[in-house]
């Protein structure tokens, strides 16, 4: 009760709905947000059957330690040789380790020639002003070739495992698709909604930020995709696979990992080709600290960037509901 | 620098690249790309084969703009062009073996994506041997682990499910081990390239500040690629993998992925740490000890075995336990006969896998041994291989089989009694267990069942007969002229260090 407002107007401010809310006497989440009960769990008699039957195999062949000698023996000692086999090998690596060159010491064998010249004429041999970036993406291309075609790799084993391809012969009636919940979509979140507007595009600006700059400041392909990725991700969450798809579909995935490697692929071979008969490849090395500036470095980089994206996607999908 | 030097560069870009073209292709322009790809790097290799043992040198290719201890680089010598050439056969020849069953147990979308894996799998084999840098050896390493788990679980079941969640916990904890032995070589030598971190190591191994970390990342190193190649207490994760996957995959796996770990060991043996410290450090009478336990314990699961494929696998152990036990014996007639010993098994293993998946066809899909009873007369060719790729596996004279076994026992004789006499009596030993079983197995498909005796035709037989005639033909010619072959990794390995 409000000595300044009537009864009326007090019942419209948010001070009396807080104090409602305070004592319990309504629930913000009813009518508001959608929650069923949850069905008791009923077992087909068959499977039960068949279930409990194999159990009771698994139990007497296989897991009978009173009776299997080989499995109790291995139980036995398996924490305990373990055990031992840990602390040794820790023991010996503890050893080892008070043995090897002391921390930022001039004189340990790693300050060599190698570092002193990515230090000193790195910037004038690939001019990228970050020297990790010129590292990895010029003096040592050929690494980063490889690890690329590694974040290829392991989404191809991904979707081997994961990938649900559309069969003729088990199609799968709509009964079972409504128990398979891989298929459920997260009902509509407000809160996460609202909060993915205003952070999915500050997320992905910051990630093509990240790779653009990949030359001049800290950062990179490998991070800035991963940005990417995670905006995309957060984007999928609030609103779901039927929003994503309009623009992101396992085709556009394909593609795009296809365009990105080959690019990479095609011009490390000209780059790798020139370099090994002492030729001038023709691309200008531009003045370092530009944003176009360092040669092949920025596009390597945005290659490299959207294989990441994509596959942090893709990845997230496959585990989600095993294809987008 | 003549035209044929980029060769290396060559197959190892086109590989890679073909595994990212493959990914937009179908099932058919898929495995005609692969067939294609394959036939061009196993002629580059041909040529540059006959090139370098022209030459009888080696050489280093610039990978980029920067000379070596900054930039990349490879080197090809005679030896690793011929095992790069070796490995295309082999895995040429067991994909085309393989092909009926590929069709058959794996879904028609995912077809693409297992030549992807091929693809990948063939580029990391050439980079792992071809590399002059460790640090790209682990990253080809990482993509060899990752595409050999994808041949194993692309046949969908839970069997190989559960080989391959195995297989990548142990090939992750060899991976890391390598790692860790990898930095560890770094931060006492400072550098990354092979060349220079042998003239470092030799510096600090006289020098004797650094020993005890030296000593320990050998060992680390040693024990990572052997649990990737599955030497015996490591090899847990094999008979699964090798007994469910589908048949290219285990001719792949066993003839192939666990060789390419095996060839860098050697490279890191003579190339990183220097072939007379590791003799001096005794970390090879580990890997002696380990390799005869591998012959004995490899051949004695394999009797125990009631599956044909997984009596296959257990095989390899004992071979895997050849191969080291070789390298344990320290000499260099001990590694000349276990790089023979690498050709030879992977010739024997990659015809036993083929011929084995035809004997079942006709048994009625069944891998146990009662239904596999005269199923020769059955397919009279896979009976044929499978006897011939045994023989070799015993060591029976005209077989490759027998130089390898010739080979370990001339290698060991010119040692002190303390290695002569372990290493003769596990030679015979194992030679007497692997007839035990391979000949049981051989008796067992020329059985003749009563009332059924009728060929059984199978679809698509051309190409399978020309596979195994071709392995039996290789198998053959290591067997029969086996002293080019031999002169040939001996100056290999001479111009290796």
């Amino acid at each position: 009760m409000s000595r300044l407002l009537s009864e009326e107007e007090y019942r419209k401010t948010k001070a009396y709905r807080m104090k409602r809310w305070y004592h319990g006497d309504k629930d913000p989440y009813i009518s508001k947000v959608e929650m069923k009960p949850q069905k008791p769990f009923k077992e087909d008699v068959e499977l039960q059957r068949k279930r409990l039957h194999d159990e009771l195999i698994l139990n007497q062949r296989i897991y009978d330690v009173e009776h299997n000698n080989k499995i109790l023996a291995f139980r036995k000692f398996y924490r305990f040789i373990s055990v031992i086999f840990v602390a040794a090998l820790m023991a010996i690596l503890l050893y080892m380790v008070s043995y090897l060159p002391p921390t930022g010491d001039a004189t340990n064998p790693d300050n060599n020639e190698v570092a002193a010249k990515y230090i000193e004429d790195g910037m004038a041999d690939t001019g990228a002003v970050n020297i990790v970036t010129g590292m990895i993406l010029d003096y040592r291309a050929f690494d980063t070739l490889g690890e690329s075609n590694v974040l290829f790799i392991a989404t191809c084993a991904v979707l081997i495992l994961l990938r649900l391809d559309k069969n003729e012969k088990t199609d799968t009636t709509k009964e079972e698709e409504e128990e398979n919940d891989r298929l459920y979509e997260p009902k509509n979140d407000i809160i996460l909604q609202k909060v993915a507007f205003f952070l999915v595009p500050l997320i992905i600006i910051f990630g093509i930020y990240v790779i653009l700059n990949g030359h001049i400041s800290p950062g990179g392909g490998f991070s800035g995709g991963a940005i990417i990725g995670a905006g995309l991700i957060l984007y999928l969450n609030a609103f779901g696979f039927q929003k994503t798809e309009r623009f992101f579909t396992q085709k556009t995935y394909k593609w795009i990992c296809f365009v990105a490697l080959s690019f990479y692929c095609l011009a490390k071979t000209y780059s790798f080709y020139c370099g090994a008969h002492h030729l001038e490849t023709g691309i200008p090395l531009g003045t370092p600290g530009d944003i176009i500036s360092a040669g092949l470095i920025l596009p390597l980089n945005i290659c490299v960037g959207l294989v990441v994206a994509c596959t942090m996607y893709a990845f997230y999908a496959m585990f989600r509901k095993g294809g987008f | 620098m003549t035209f044929i030097e980029n060769f290396p560069f060559f197959s190892i870009l086109l590989s890679l690249g073909s595994g990212v073209l493959t990914s937009i292709m179908n099932k058919k322009a898929a495995r005609i790309w692969n067939t294609l790809i394959m036939l061009v790097i196993g002629s580059l290799s041909f040529v540059l084969l006959v090139y370098l043992l022209g030459t009888g040198e080696s050489f280093t290719f610039m990978m980029g703009h920067f000379p070596a201890p900054w930039g990349n680089e490879i080197r090809a010598g005679a030896l690793e062009a011929g095992m790069a050439l070796f490995f295309v056969m082999i895995m040429f020849l067991s994909l085309k073996g393989g092909e009926q069953h590929l069709d058959e147990e794996i879904e028609e979308s995912k077809i693409n994506l297992y030549y992807i894996m091929i693809n990948l799998l063939l580029s990391s084999l050439l980079a792992l041997i071809y590399t002059n840098d460790l640090f790209t050896a682990y990253v080809f390493v990482e993509i060899n682990t990752i595409a050999a788990c994808g041949l194993i679980m692309i046949r969908q079941n839970g069997r190989t499910i559960e080989a391959a969640t195995r297989y990548m916990i142990m090939a992750q904890l060899g991976s890391g081990l390598l790692l860790m032995g990898l930095c560890i070589l770094y931060d006492i030598t400072g550098h990354l390239l092979m060349s220079n971190i042998k003239e470092s190591v030799a510096l600090v191994y006289a020098e004797g500040t650094y020993n005890i970390p030296l000593i320990a990342s050998i060992a680390m190193i040693c024990v990572g690629l052997a649990i990737k190649s599955a030497l015996y207490p490591f090899h847990t994760w094999l008979p699964n993998a090798y007994g469910n996957a589908t048949v290219s995959s285990a001719a792949i796996l066993s003839s192939l992925v666990s060789k390419g770990y095996i060839f860098l060991l050697i490279k890191i043996f003579y190339r990183v740490v220097g072939f007379d410290i590791i003799v001096d450090s005794k970390i090879i009478n580990i890997l002696f000890v380990f390799g005869l336990l591998g012959m004995i314990m490899g051949s004695v699961n394999a009797i125990q075995e009631n599956d044909i494929r997984r009596m296959i696998a257990f095989s390899s152990v004992a071979q895997i336990g050849y191969i080291y036990m070789g390298f344990g014996l320290g000499t260099t007639m001990g590694m000349v006969a276990s790089v023979f010993h690498i050709l030879s098994h992977a010739s024997s293993k990659s015809l036993l896998f083929i011929a084995a998946s035809g004997l079942t066809d006709v048994s009625g899909h069944s891998k146990k041994f009662e239904k596999l009873t005269g199923s020769g007369f059955r397919n009279p060719i896979a009976g044929l291989a499978f006897s011939i790729g045994a023989c070799s596996m015993v060591g029976l004279p005209l077989f490759s089989g027998f130089i390898s076994k010739l080979l370990f026992a001339q290698a060991a004789v010119q040692l002190s009694l303390s290695k002569l006499l372990p290493t003769m009596i596990c030679l015979a030993i194992s030679t007497v267990l692997n007839a035990i079983y391979f000949m049981k197995t051989v008796l067992r498909i020329y059985t003749p069942v009563k009332g059924n005796r009728e060929k059984i035709e199978m679809p698509n037989k051309g190409k399978y007969t020309f596979t195994l005639v071709c392995m039996i033909v290789i198998n053959m010619i290591l067997g029969c002229c086996s002293q080019p072959i031999v002169d040939w990794i001996e100056s290999g390995l001479a111009i290796f260090g």
